[in-house]
């Protein structure tokens, strides 16, 4: 009976909190009353990492960093300040990490190029093949 | 084909796999570093986070002499683990600020009551938007601040005792 009871404690006891107990921040799970605004800020939020849950972006984390990311992105969008602006803003802090579209500068090059090579070998071995049944 | 390429599949098989185990044996460093490491603490004001103790602004950070900037949060468990060496850091002649991250005021007195106050100045952080600005990702961080108000280091995690002497040692860098 006791091991039961004691059972039963345990099944009813919170875990250690990890979260703080303030609700989300403003902006974190609201929209922007203008379509337009919110449309372009759930662009970016959807390109943007979150911080502590590494393979999520802020629009699909629960994470109470990235509802604070939600708020920031949709106060500046709001405020006017171009989606590209914010972008940079957070790179400038966390570098091109946070950011889910990889930069247009030369150490991503080979990330753009790749496919271009892919398919230009791709189709060097179709037309060799071709070449090689019509000769065959 | 030729004897040569008819291995190179094995080979790419055996660099795989070789690939693999390395990233099991030595996963990758996961803290995210801020970039804000040699650059002006970004400008930001905060209020008092507990009644009798002033808040934080960027100036406060640039008085001529290197602080210890610590976010932290009552709720991070941690922080609790790490405020001893706060305050030996504290003792040792160190001046510690504070964001708090998230946090109620009544929390943060509990907190403070409980496990110590190094603080000369916590600004209250409802929405981590001082934190974003410095490019911290978690609590508990801490950045050492020279007397410009440059950031000169930045330490992820709770401060453990093995981490005092480097911490004092980047402090007297930033003098």
């Amino acid at each position: 009976m006791r091991a039961l009871l004691v059972l039963l404690a345990l099944a009813a006891a919170t875990p250690l909190r990890a979260d703080s107990s303030l609700p989300p921040a403003y902006w974190a799970d609201r929209q922007l009353p203008d379509a337009r605004q919110e449309a372009r800020a759930r662009a970016l939020m959807e390109e943007l990492r979150c911080l502590v849950c590494q393979g999520q972006s802020i629009a699909d984390s629960d994470a109470e960093i990235a509802g604070d990311m939600r708020d920031l992105v949709r106060r500046r969008i709001a405020a006017g300040e171009r989606p590209s602006a914010i972008r940079a803003w957070l790179v400038e802090r966390y570098g091109h990490w946070v950011s889910y579209r990889p930069p247009a500068e030369p150490v991503a090059w080979p990330l753009w190029l790749a496919p271009i090579l892919l398919l230009g070998a791709g189709a060097l071995l179709v037309v060799r093949r071709l070449g090689l049944r019509r000769r065959g | 084909m030729s004897r040569t390429l008819r291995f190179a599949p094995v080979v790419l098989l055996v660099l795989v796999l070789a690939a693999l185990v390395w990233r099991l044996a030595e996963p990758p460093d996961t803290k995210v570093r801020s970039r804000m490491t040699g650059k002006p603490i970004p400008q930001f004001a905060l209020p008092a986070a507990v009644p009798g103790k002033p808040g934080l602004a960027r100036q406060d950070l640039a008085g001529g002499e290197p602080r210890l900037l610590n976010i932290f949060a009552s709720w991070c468990v941690p922080c609790r683990a790490e405020a001893p060496m706060l305050e030996e850091l504290k003792r040792r002649g160190v001046a510690i600020d504070a964001i708090a991250i998230r946090d109620r005021p009544e929390d943060i007195a509990a907190f403070l009551a409980q496990h110590g106050d190094p603080y000369v100045r916590i600004g209250a952080d409802p929405t981590s938007q001082a934190q974003l600005a410095l490019g911290s990702s978690g609590v508990p961080e801490s950045f050492v601040v020279d007397g410009r108000g440059i950031v000169r280091y930045q330490h992820i995690g709770p401060i453990i005792p093995r981490d005092v002497p480097a911490i004092l040692a980047e402090l007297e860098k930033a003098r």
